[in-house]
């Protein structure tokens, strides 16, 4: 079984700092981690190998920072890293991402058995990486599994979607997205960390090592573009009430008690 | 159907309840959008057995549906579902697809746009024409308290994915007539290569939060998850459901299913308490129907604060604990 991981670099910030006068997110200003699903995903891939032999190979898109997390993935046990990494690639929406990690597939791992992703990034949330890759590289897909069993060359997967619980069957190759809900990742080994800095090495590839069709990668090959990014702003201006806690607690019951008790059907009201 | 007139598809998602609801919540906005550009709505419905789903979307604003009614379109199925779609926007070339953001809508959507080789904005809180007759998709931004709009302008058909809850749905009119167009199941159409082998119906999610008229929503402001088990004594004399921010579910302060928000529960109460939140828009994305907001926090410049109707400037958990008090004095409880 050869399986590759796709694992994506995300801010650790639920939030990130803004700068208001450019517009940008100054994504420098935080710390990376891996993504959560991604991990769960490593780990799948993991259990995987253990199970049934072979390999597993993580590959990335992003900047030069995200070697970190591919160091992470070596720790833990991937075989190989690949890092894709060139200024080209930036600012790629979904099309233009997996277009470009199928070519990236393809060239580094052409005899894969399974390819892993999470089920979505906690940065952008789409989640449409996964069935896009699937539509790129042709092959059978299961979104969201939360359990994978082989036989040979048939995999099961159970999901949930939408009120169901499903159990779906294909045949391999394949590619499959991971929730977080099952697949919990295990503690970096002993002695893993050292391994993935003294012996293993992470691949660092450019658009060109592609040989891939450049009008399709990064922003060139995007189809949206951003119109403008801005900070909502809020359009009810209510009363702020400041000073002792009891006191505004009990104003606010005096004053608004009616209402809120009318909508509750209480009497909240004026004490006494 | 008439080519020349602009066309946005809605999907027609109706497996349960929520894809349901989210279809016709579709179908009214896409009626907005198809007036801006003197367009019509079409709603594409695949399946087997569809005639009340046919009535339900015609009557909901539908001025076409497209209908494939097949036994071997029974259960929902990606591939398949995707190769009847795409090809029926290659031939009628619709200017806009809105698909909700159900599991099975994501992941048809996704594939759709890839190879349409067109643009999908994911959960988008707002779509309206432009000036040039541009789809205007508003989503949040990446992290923090940012909204994005984004345009397709080169690829057709502009793609999006909104979620359940997002819009409101136009009342049932049954005196509405509509186009209905059956198409045959394409002879050259692939198998499946994903067999559903079991299916079961799980049982209802429970709506308790969705529903609720009052909601006692905590974020991480109120500091540890001790205070925040305050939050339920509050919610419990106001008849109220809990809710919950992000930060306060990774922290296990509180369930998953307490979250509310864009990758949460979309609640709509009449009065709504918010304790220590600041009010991301992936948060507040969750909340519909205006209640009546009373908000907490330390700092006043906070959003949730100024979309409040009262802010308390003060330690959530003691304003939690002093309402406690107060309520039970005024309940007698
Ligand atoms: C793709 C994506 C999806 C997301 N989906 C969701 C979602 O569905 N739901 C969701 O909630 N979030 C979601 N988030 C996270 C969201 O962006 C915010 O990070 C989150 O809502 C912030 O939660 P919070 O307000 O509890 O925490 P914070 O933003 O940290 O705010 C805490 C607030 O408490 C105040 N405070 C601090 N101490 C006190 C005190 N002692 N007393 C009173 N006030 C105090 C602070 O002034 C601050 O305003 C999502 C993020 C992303 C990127
Ligand atoms: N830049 C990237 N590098 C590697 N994997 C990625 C990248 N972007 C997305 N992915 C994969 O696609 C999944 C879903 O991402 P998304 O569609 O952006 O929510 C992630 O969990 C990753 O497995």
């Amino acid at each position: 079984m050869n399986t590759v991981v796709l694992i994506k670099q995300v801010p650790q910030a639920a939030e990130l700092p803004w700068d208001s006068r450019t517009g940008r997110l100054k994504r420098e200003a935080s710390e990376g981690m891996m993504n959560p699903a991604c991990k769960h995903a490593l780990e799948a891939g993991l259990r995987i190998k253990e199970r049934h032999g072979g390999t597993v190979m993580a590959v990335s898109m992003g900047p030069p920072e995200a070697e970190e997390v591919l160091r992470e993935a070596l720790a833990l046990g991937a075989d190989q890293a690949v890092l894709l990494c060139d200024p080209r690639l930036a600012g790629a929406d979904t099309l233009a991402t997996s277009y470009t990690l199928a070519r990236a597939v393809e060239r580094v791992c052409p005899d894969f058995d399974l390819v892993l992703l999470g089920c979505h990034t906690t940065d952008s949330e789409t989640g449409q990486v996964g069935p896009q890759m699937a539509e790129e590289l042709d092959l059978p897909a299961v979104c969201d599994a939360e359990d994978i069993q082989i036989q040979g060359k048939r995999l099961t997967a159970r999901r949930v979607s939408d009120g169901f619980l499903e159990t779906l069957e294909l045949t391999l190759p394949a590619l499959l997205t991971v929730t977080t809900q099952e697949f919990t990742p295990r503690d970096t080994p002993l002695g893993g960390v050292e391994r993935a800095f003294a012996q293993a090495q992470v691949r660092v590839l450019d658009a060109e090592a592609l040989g891939a069709d450049s009008s399709r990668m990064g922003a060139a090959g995007s189809a949206g573009s951003m119109l403008r990014v801005y900070s909502p702003t809020a359009q009810k201006k209510g009363v702020l009430l400041k000073g002792a806690v009891k006191k505004n607690v009990q104003d606010l019951l005096d004053r608004y008690g009616d209402r809120l008790g009318g909508l509750i059907r209480k009497d909240l009201g004026l004490e006494g | 159907m008439e080519e020349a007139q602009k066309q946005v598809w809605v999907f027609g998602d109706y497996r349960n309840y929520f894809q349901n609801r989210v279809t016709l919540q579709l179908i009214a906005r896409a009626r907005e959008l198809a007036a801006a550009m003197d367009g019509q709505v079409c709603v594409l419905l695949f399946g087997h057995e569809l005639q009340d789903w046919i009535d339900e979307y015609v009557a909901h604003g539908a001025d076409t549906v497209l209908v494939i009614d097949h036994p071997s379109l029974k259960v929902y199925q990606s591939e398949t579902y995707t190769g009847l779609l795409v090809d029926l926007a290659r031939q009628h070339r619709p200017e806009i697809i809105l698909v909700g953001a159900t599991s099975f809508g994501r992941e048809l959507a996704a594939r759709s746009a890839k190879r349409l080789n067109t643009g999908l904005t994911a959960d988008c809180v707002d779509l309206r024409i432009d000036e040039q007759g541009l789809l205007v998709q508003t989503a949040p931004g990446f992290g923090g308290n940012l909204l994005a709009e984004i345009v397709i302008p080169r690829h057709r058909p502009q793609m999006a994915t909104v979620r359940p809850g997002t819009f409101q749905e136009l009342p049932h009119d049954y005196l509405r007539a509509a186009r209905v167009e059956r198409l045959d199941l394409p002879p050259n159409l692939p198998p499946e290569r994903v067999r559903l082998v079991k299916s079961e119906r799980l049982p209802p999610r429970e709506q308790a939060l969705e529903n609720a008229e009052v909601v006692v929503c905590g974020g991480r402001g109120m500091g540890s998850k001790k205070k925040f088990r305050n939050l339920h004594e509050l919610a419990r004399l106001l008849d109220g459901q809990v809710g919950a921010t992000r930060p306060v579910v990774y922290a296990h302060w509180a369930e998953d299913g307490a979250l509310v928000g864009q990758a949460g529960r979309q609640i709509k109460p009449q009065v709504l308490f918010s304790f220590g939140i600041s009010g991301a828009i992936q948060h507040t994305a969750g909340i519909s129907g205006n209640p009546f907001l009373v908000a907490v926090n330390k700092n006043p410049n906070a959003v949730m604060m100024q979309m409040a109707d009262v802010g308390l400037v003060a330690d959530a958990n003691q304003v939690c604990l002093a309402l406690i008090r107060e309520l039970k004095n005024r309940l007698r409880t």
